[in-house]
């Protein structure tokens, strides 16, 4: 069987005294009750506190020092993100650009990009979007119709992007765009640019989620200059660039403890005598994220070594986010509760914002349906 | 003492890719004994893989040793050689020379409980002992207490004492035998006490940790065939690895034997495999689960062909069936998981997986 690469990963010294470090912060974090975390995930967008995560030195850690980064490892990195996580950390606001953004910035953007952007995300004050999907080109990525035409010194970029996260109130979206028309071959003739929002002809409708959050938006560009030195990588190698992209978007801890608070809420709620099904129930979900916390360290150790582990990514998502989305279905036949955002209960608030934010887990980044197609890929099924 | 490792690897995969044929299983399913193929396998030194160098064995590293036991399980091989290698080190960790041929141990299952009083210079044995791999054929490891709760390892010679047992098999219809010990005397050299490893949870981890790496060597191989399977056959005109609802469900099955693989590669962190218990009941439950649904969607994909004895997929199926029930089912362990993750709490949760500690990680059962 074609197998893929997920060798036992060791976390070296300088990896947990990072997550001493990390630990401090956030105990501090909420025994001053900055944040709320059985109300807060990663995707909570709240600048004052992605500020303070960059002042403690937990953005851009891995990116050279020249750029606000801090050299630090992957591996590390990986510590700060799960522990983040596991304290339901509201990152929202710099997520994305920390994850994925600012990393494809510093390996295939210009020399100016990242002297303007880079050092910002890390000082916590530069957040961005994901320009990927459009109104007609969703999990078919490479449909994009969104349109960049040469022009002196730049692109005029005109079309639109949609399921932009957070793309009113964050700094750039880099956008995927078609620099030449579609051909045969469909990955060919993309490009990616970084878009700063502020720029004349970018406009924003909002769209509701059905929790009644605002994260979504449309994002129209008409005639919207990007300048030259604004495009990750060269003209046509876009396709190449954003499947990296989704490498480091896919494999993460955040693709399975996007509802990690719930379990800690339910264990707080069972209490230390469970019935003989808790007991059975609650092991069963452990086991599940013991190993997909074993799998996500595995590929931080690939990046680390400078690898693109595409296929491992898309597994990991896959199964990740399907066990995120079996947490709230096993927890509510545990301990039933007719949950509530307005509950004074913390576990009932837990739930109902689980809840209303679950169906997200398995679009967001690639729906299974697209994952499982690039594992069979890599299975050699087709 | 790498290139050592490498070239046991390499000859153990050898040895069964040349004995462990479709003629030999059969066989082995009608009850028959591969001698040929022990023999070869203990020209090897297998069966002392997992002894330390300076008590006579083969030293392999936790991690070949995993291995080694995952490529024989792959193969479906017949014979008791994870048990006898664990037997091995057992017994050398207790002051004893390394066994005499084949070898299996028991209790395998957290219900039975062996009692043992001293008599004189000797010992005496009591309790029943079920579904002991090939207890008619081997010679027995037995885990047993005394009234103080201290741990002992008692060799038995089980056709000596066999008029009493029962034989069984398992769904693979490797057998299970039920070995009732009803007062038997032993001499004291065939009572040691047992390594201070073995107090708390007796044989369950250890049996338990090899039975994960087994099935993830069983669902490497189901996975195998319905690859070459989906690929090869053709129906509607075209292979039908080519329909998108093959795939999806090789793909999720793939995914089931990634994150089994990850639980199981845990174990190699401990020298026996089985030394942490938390590290132990993870693993066994996630290839447990695993196993089941590989094995489903292995035999799906295979049609009625997979329900057949003419395609050997059920050789390695039945297998995945067996093992996952073996030293503890999923609920058994995931009870234990569950009963020491709500012990510490919402809070202590997250710091216990992180760094489990063998010590007070898991309550034993």
């Amino acid at each position: 069987m074609r197998a893929f690469r997920f060798e036992s990963l060791t976390l070296p010294p300088e990896a947990e005294a990072m997550r001493r470090k990390v630990r401090a912060f956030l105990d501090d974090e909420r025994a001053n009750k900055r944040y709320a975390a059985h109300r807060t995930s990663w995707s909570t967008f709240d600048p004052e506190f992605s500020r303070r995560a960059a002042a403690a030195g937990f953005i851009g850690m891995t990116w050279p020092k020249q750029y606000g980064g801090g050299e630090h490892s992957n591996l590390e990195r990986f510590v700060v993100t799960e522990e983040m996580l596991a304290a339901g950390a509201p990152g929202g606001a710099h997520w994305i650009a920390d994850r994925q953004s600012g990393p494809q910035i510093l390996k295939h953007g210009s020399e100016r990009a990242r002297k303007l952007i880079l050092p910002k995300i890390a000082a916590g004050e530069c957040y961005f979007g994901i320009g990927m999907s459009e109104p007609d080109s969703g999990s078919d990525l490479a449909a994009a119709r969104t349109k960049a035409d040469k022009v002196e010194n730049g692109w005029r970029i005109n079309g639109a992007k949609i399921w932009t996260s957070n793309a009113h109130r964050v700094h750039y979206l880099i956008v995927l765009a078609r620099t030449e028309p579609p051909s045969e071959n469909r990955h060919a003739g993309l490009s990616q640019f970084i878009v700063d929002t502020r720029t004349d002809g970018v406009s924003v409708r909002p769209i509701l989620n059905m929790s009644g959050g605002h994260e979504f938006n449309e994002v129209f560009f008409r005639d919207c200059f990007v300048p030259d030195d604004m495009m990750i990588g060269k003209p046509g190698e876009g396709w190449t660039r954003v499947t990296g992209e989704l490498a480091y978007e896919r494999a993460g801890p955040d693709r399975f403890m996007s509802d990690i608070r719930l379990l800690a809420e339910l264990i707080n709620k069972v209490g230390e005598a469970p019935s003989e099904r808790q007991a059975i129930e609650i092991g069963r979900l452990v086991a599940h994220f013991a190993s997909l916390r074993r799998m996500s360290s595995s590929i931080a150790g690939l990046l680390e070594r400078g690898e693109s582990p595409v296929t491992e990514a898309a597994l990991v998502k896959d199964v990740g986010t399907a066990f995120e989305r079996e947490v709230p279905e096993m927890v509510r036949r545990l301990l039933p509760v007719e949950s509530s955002l307005d509950d004074d209960d913390e576990y009932s608030q837990a739930l109902a914002n689980v809840l209303l934010h679950a169906p997200s887990f398995t679009i967001r980044g690639g729906t299974p349906e697209i994952l499982r197609g690039m594992i069979a890929r890599g299975l050699g099924l087709r | 003492m790498e290139d050592m490792s490498a070239i046991v690897l390499e000859q153990a995969d050898r040895l069964f890719q040349q004995h462990v044929n479709k003629e030999i299983l059969s066989a082995a399913d009608n009850g028959a004994w591969p001698a040929a193929l022990w023999t070869a396998l203990d020209d090897a030194g297998l069966p002392e893989a997992m002894v330390p160098e300076a008590a006579g064995g083969v030293g392999l590293a936790a991690a070949d040793v995993a291995n080694l036991i995952r490529r024989a399980a792959f193969y479906s091989v017949p014979l008791p050689l994870a048990e006898t290698m664990l037997a091995n080190r057992l017994w050398t960790d207790a002051g004893g020379a390394p066994l005499e041929g084949a070898a299996t141990l028991g209790p395998t299952n957290p219900a039975d409980k062996l009692t043992v009083t001293r008599q004189g210079n000797g010992f005496r044995l009591n309790g029943v002992a079920r579904h002991v791999p090939w207890g008619f054929q081997t010679t027995a490891l037995i885990f047993s207490r005394d009234d103080s709760g201290a741990g002992y390892l008692a060799r038995v010679p089980v056709p000596a004492v066999a008029n009493l047992n029962q034989r069984r098999r398992n769904v693979a219809y490797e057998p299970r035998d039920e070995l009732r010990f009803d007062d038997i005397e032993l001499s004291g050299d065939d009572v040691r006490a047992a390594p201070a490893y073995l107090a708390e949870g007796g044989l369950m981890p250890f049996g338990a940790a090899i039975r994960s790496q087994q099935m993830i060597g069983g669902m490497e191989r189901c996975l195998d065939y319905a690859l070459t399977y989906a690929n090869e056959r053709v129906q509607f005109g075209r292979p039908i690895a080519k329909f998108q609802a093959i795939q999806h469900m090789l793909a999720i099955a793939a995914g089931h034997f990634a994150a089994a693989s990850a639980a199981a590669d845990a174990l190699t962190e401990s020298e026996r495999l089985g030394d942490d218990r938390f590290t132990v009941a993870i693993a066994k439950s996630r290839c447990g689960e695993a196993a089941g649904q590989v094995a489903a969607i292995c035999q799906q994909v295979h049609g009625a062909m997979g329900f057949t004895q003419e395609h050997p997929l059920h050789f390695a199926s039945r297998r995945l069936w067996s093992w996952r029930d073996e030293w503890g089912a999923e609920t058994y362990w995931q009870e234990m998981i569950g009963r020491s993750i709500c012990a510490v709490g919402g809070d202590g949760f997250w710091p216990l997986l992180v760094d489990p500690k063998p010590d007070n990680a898991v309550r034993p059962a």
